[in-house]
């Protein structure tokens, strides 16, 4: 079965919410317009078409645009050779599609990893956490409207919210606005020194 | 998990109560947290194991301590500005990543199948001396990890000689930066094709001696054999690419299925394992290496234009839109002057519309899903690592198996954490 023909068995069987399928350097795709049946969709392009391995999902964020997201399914036959993309439209009030983790196991990091990056929810996934980023983190990194140079965190860190443990010790200089030789805790100016090791070796040009 | 125990207490009531206590040991489980840096996680990698024991009953791997944001820096610069940000994804293989991303940018060009075959040739060389690479570390760390130093050893005397050789031609070990856009940096240097040649017969008494080292060593053997085992149906379901997938004995290469470059006119032959455990996947990797060294034999033989290129086979293609034009006509010409304008300022014009190009990287499938709204800016530009999808068949594969395995299931999977996290 070519990949043409699977996409028409496609449509055949769920009608209106599978647009025609389209062409662009040799990937045949199709658009479905209703979410909600994504699970349908891939479970019958899985036990009826061959379509056994999902090679990727990927989410596109359409910002400024409704609906905003897009994801879209990569598909392949590993014995047959066909390849199929599926995409479909997710609006940003819903944010949320069912999990297609009941027909591929891969599905379940891919997904994650979309929840994480973009905060698209998928119902029916068995363990929705952030992957890539840290529980806790408030932002979804991948949105159009995430600043390239990140944002704050809430998350305690060393080296930004205190001051170094090194900081002050023997070989670090200390924080403040003065020259460095001032920061330097180790420095004898010629006031407050007493005599070093060197001065009291030697009296009077002989050594004691 | 052991059930079973002698107690050899003569004495009714201490017997007893030994097996209580034997019992009540059995009942505890432990958490044991291993990485992000641990040796044997090659990186950042951090798995929560729960242990009955010595035994796994519960594995929770956690990714993400290497994460870059690849895919939010690429929709902020020019396709060619991201090509050395390839280098640092699988960075065992940077040469198969350039190539890679060069094809899936050309894919969405509409090139892809238009390059000048001496490019296509030198691009196969690239990919393959990479995967040698790739390999090469891959298994002496493994061996290693099991204990044998000595194979580790051998490997990189190796792949300094490929590293030598990517820096014949791209001027940089590491970071190779070598394709661009519709083409190469530059030709290969004359004696290149020499070096490889002489490099192919040094690697061949390595290999062989690798080999002897491991593959009927008794200890290597029994650690790997019917360990870690992915049947055919669950490396397909969790989406496994590359020698990890051909080890459960799924016939599938994408040099083959779906080929790319000038695969179509070389002679090769897919490795392919039976059982699926771990000593099957180091058989396949093993093969690959071999079938590697024939495909660049291959190339440094029929290669268009020769070693030396006396006939000026171009290697890039031939449009002044997508590949900078040569320095004395950027100087002296007004039409090559605006397109070297262009180029460095806009980037390379792709239409809009998106694609998906998978390669066949030493790790499995890397692929690039690139959403174009036109211009020389990707919209959105999707990495499909073969090391993260790897990584996610642990929770699956651990459980059942001793905490001395883990190095070995982990060593076998080969993954690289600067791609799995991106």
């Amino acid at each position: 079965m070519t990949s043409l023909e699977s996409a028409n068995k496609i449509k055949a069987k769920f009608g209106d919410i599978v647009s025609e399928p389209s062409e662009f350097r040799g990937e045949i795709s199709l658009k479905i317009s209703d979410a909600e049946k994504i699970f349908d969709v891939c479970f019958f392009a899985k036990n009826q078409l061959g379509l056994n391995y999902l090679v990727d999902i990927s989410s596109v964020d359409n910002y400024g645009e409704d609906p905003r997201w897009t994801v879209v399914y990569h598909l392949r036959g590993v014995v047959s050779g066909q390849e199929l993309v599926i995409k479909t439209d997710v609006s940003e009030e819903k944010s949320e599609l069912p999990s297609v983790f009941g027909v591929w196991r891969t599905s379940n990091w891919h997904e994650r990893e979309i929840y994480d990056m973009m905060g698209i929810r998928f119902s029916g996934h068995p363990d929705l956490r952030r992957i890539l980023m840290w529980e806790g983190y408030p932002y979804f990194p991948l949105r159009k409207d995430f600043p390239l140079a990140g944002k704050p965190s809430d998350l305690p860190g060393v080296a930004f919210t205190q001051v170094t443990p090194m900081e002050g010790g023997p070989f670090v200089t200390l924080p403040s606005s003065s020259d460095s030789i001032a920061r330097e805790p180790r420095v004898r100016t010629p006031e407050d020194a007493e005599p070093g090791i060197s001065d009291k070796r030697l009296v009077d040009g002989k050594l004691k | 998990m052991a059930t079973v125990q002698d107690i050899e207490i003569p004495d009714s009531a201490a017997r007893a109560a030994a097996i209580e206590e034997a019992q009540d040991i059995q009942g505890e489980k432990m958490v044991l947290n291993m990485g992000p840096s641990h040796p044997a996680t090659h990186g950042v990698l951090r798995i929560v194991l729960e242990l009955d024991g010595e035994v796994i009953t519960k594995a929770d791997p956690d990714v993400g301590y290497l994460h870059r944001g690849d895919e939010k820096i690429a929709e902020n610069m020019t396709y060619t500005q991201f090509i050395p940000y390839t280098d640092r994804l699988d960075y065992l293989a940077p040469l198969a990543n350039n190539v890679a991303y060069a094809l899936a940018v050309e894919k969405l060009l509409g090139i892809h199948d238009k390059l000048p075959p001496r490019c296509q040739y030198i691009r196969v060389m690239c990919a393959e001396l990479a995967r040698i690479s790739a390999h090469l570390l891959g298994l002496g760390a493994f061996a290693m990890d099991t204990g044998a130093v000595t194979v580790f050893l051998l490997t990189f005397t190796e792949r300094e000689k490929i590293y030598n050789l990517a820096e014949a031609a791209s001027g940089a070990r590491l970071t190779t930066t070598y394709t661009r856009i519709g083409g190469l940096m530059r030709d290969i240097p004359p004696t290149w094709c020499d070096q490889v040649r002489q490099f192919l017969k040094e690697f061949a008494v390595a290999l062989a001696e690798a080999h002897t080292l491991l593959t009927r060593n008794r200890i290597w053997v029994d650690r790997l054999r019917d360990l870690g085992v992915v049947s055919k149906e669950m490396a397909i379901d969790y989406g496994l690419s590359g020698p990890n997938l051909r080890g459960s004995g799924v016939e599938w290469d994408l040099r083959k299925n779906q080929p790319y470059l000038c695969y179509k006119d070389l002679d090769f032959d897919v490795a392919l394992g039976s059982v699926g455990d771990c000593y099957d996947r180091y058989l396949v990797r093993m093969e690959e290496m071999k079938q590697s060294m024939r495909i660049l034999e291959q190339c440094c033989n029929k290669i268009p234009g020769g070693a030396e290129n006396k006939s000026h086979e171009p290697v890039n293609v031939a449009d002044g839109k997508i590949t900078l034009p040569p320095k004395e006509k950027v100087l002296t010409s007004m039409e090559e002057l605006i397109h070297q304008f262009m180029l460095v300022t806009e980037g390379v014009n792709c239409p809009p519309g998106e694609i998906y190009f998978g390669h066949e990287n030493p790790k499995g499938e890397l692929g690039f899903y690139i959403n174009s709204k036109g211009g020389g800016t990707p919209y959105r530009l999707k990495i499909r690592a073969p090391s993260f999808i790897n990584l996610s068949i642990l929770g699956e594969l651990m459980p059942g198996c001793m905490i001395s395995d883990v190095p070995v299931i982990l060593g076998s999977l080969d993954f690289v954490m600067g791609e799995s996290d991106r």
